[in-house]
């Protein structure tokens, strides 16, 4: 039963690396974690070593709104999202781990025509994809979200919203202690503060283990899960990558009675909602335009934020800024992910997750274990290979995934 | 907020301004001779550096011309600006 087991001095064991390991995961993030647990959980490889530049779950698992859902437009993307979906809600029992898992609904409001065509046509993508959506007119939102403000004669009306009721959220820090944890039992070492400053390779120009701060450790392959960091680690093994990196900026409020039973994201205006289990109130905003690997924004974006939020939910205007912050989200020009091989033999990539990768998080290392396994793509990953930009086979998911996470 | 210095109007806030990505990337000069390894590469394809960034800006409420800057990504620092008829600043003027 999640929960029930007594908490150990420490979750999992803190490990002095090895010179050698079948697989280095660079990352000691959500996803890096998940796609060692996978790695040993399904395919039996136990060596295994996470190396981690920061602490371990420090980045953007530690810095989303842990919003997660799987109403994407396109097949490919809702393929991927939904297995992760599905592996949410196993979640709790595969890692016997209180996750606080909450399917409480997600509702994407439509302010324009044009929020309210793309909506419909999302929610239909997604019903003949076999995942759960309905389409919500103004006075059903309200039903579903009383303290939602749904008067025509506002700067931002509510004209509808698209709603999946199995989307949800999760405890954001719990899941990387869990996959951790499990993982380290499973064998897997996890090594914190060690940076990867270079690539060791043979004479064929293969990838056969990293540099770090403590020496090389070598590798029968080298697996990338860097998220923000990911194009400062490719430019030390020469690989260019269509990716730029934002800061991406949330906040909480102070705490409040509970208010807010569900999840209500507006890309139009860009502000999504959430209310923790303590009381906050959580809110994301837009990404800063311009580049940037500093994990903070400017302050207009909050500003900006926090008045779409405020004509939404009246009641808020009570609600104090207790705290903002930034994670770095590594964007694609689609708006989907990379993962899969790369042209360097022994290097594979996982990133461009952007501004919504931890409703990913079961997926992506289930996804990416299996790869890195079987040295070819998993059939969900596909396709999203970094040739897609070579070829021209992009998945556009800016209406779906653009901002609102 | 940002200060920016635009060369033409002075410092102002981040506000009055458009991020415009990489500086220096030209179109083409023959767009139908490219392979698609090359037209992937002008197209998507952009530094992303973890330090000085040669960038363009775009002074919308302002001047509305478009600049160049060199700023350090990891401080959101400006460390340079300048028009586009001057030199694009580079890292360590």
């Amino acid at each position: 039963m999640p929960g029930a087991r007594p908490e150990p001095e420490h979750l999992w064991r803190s490990a002095e690396p090895k010179p050698s390991y079948e697989v280095v995961v660079v990352g000691g993030g959500g996803h890096g974690l998940a796609t060692a647990y996978y790695l040993a959980r399904n395919h039996g490889i136990r060596d295994v070593c996470v190396v981690e530049r920061g602490w371990l779950a420090g980045g953007n698992v530690a810095r989303n709104t842990t919003i997660i859902r799987s109403n994407y437009l396109w097949e490919a993307s809702e393929a991927i999202y939904e297995h992760a979906l599905r592996l949410w809600e196993g979640l709790e029992d595969e890692l016997d781990w209180d996750l606080q898992f909450s399917q409480r609904g997600v509702m994407n409001l439509a302010h324009t025509l044009g929020d309210v065509r793309e909506g419909r046509r999302r929610v239909e993508a997604n019903r003949l994809a076999g995942i759960d959506a309905e389409w919500l007119e103004p006075e059903e939102v309200r039903a579903f979200c009383p303290i939602l403000n749904v008067s025509p004669d506002v700067r931002y009306p509510v004209l509808g919203a698209t709603l999946q009721r199995r989307a949800g959220v999760a405890r954001h820090d719990r899941v990387a202690w869990a996959y951790a944890t499990r993982a380290s039992e499973l064998g897997v070492d996890i090594v914190e503060h060690l940076e990867v400053t270079g690539f060791l390779r043979d004479a064929r120009g293969r990838v056969v283990g990293v540099e770090t701060d403590a020496g090389p450790i070598r590798a029968g392959a080298v697996a990338l899960a860097a998220a923000g960091h990911t194009s400062v680690l490719a430019e030390r093994v020469g690989l260019r990558l269509p990716l730029q990196s934002h800061p991406l900026q949330a906040l909480v409020s102070n705490l409040y009675e509970p208010v807010l039973g569900c999840v209500v994201m507006s890309n139009a205006v860009h502000v999504y909602v959430s209310q923790a289990d303590k009381g906050e109130l959580v809110m994301g905003a837009g990404i800063d335009a311009y580049n940037g690997y500093g994990q903070r924004g400017s302050f207009h974006v909050i500003e900006h934020q926090m008045a779409a939020a405020l004509e939404l939910f009246p009641i808020f205007r009570h609600a104090q800024l207790l705290r903002t912050w930034a994670g770095i989200v590594d964007v694609c020009p689609d708006a989907s992910p990379i993962i899969g091989l790369t042209p360097i033999e022994g290097l594979y990539l996982n990133c461009g997750w952007g501004t919504g990768g931890f409703k990913a998080t079961p997926a992506s290392g289930w996804v990416y274990a299996d790869t890195i396994a079987n040295g070819r793509p998993h059939p969900l990953a596909e396709p999203f290979s970094l040739e897609r930009f070579t070829t021209g086979a992009l998945v556009d998911e800016h209406g779906a995934a653009a901002v609102a996470h | 907020m940002l200060l920016i210095r635009c060369p033409w109007c002075g410092p102002r806030d981040e506000v009055e301004f458009r991020y415009g990505g990489q500086a220096g990337i030209a179109y083409p000069a023959d767009p139908d001779g490219l392979s698609d390894e090359a037209w992937a590469d002008y197209l998507f394809m952009r530094d992303n550096p973890k330090g000085p960034f040669a960038e363009r800006w775009f002074h919308a409420a302002g001047c509305r011309r478009w600049f160049h800057a060199l700023r350090d990504t990891a401080t959101h620092r400006f460390l340079a600006t300048a028009r586009l008829d001057e030199p694009l600043p580079e890292a360590g003027t």
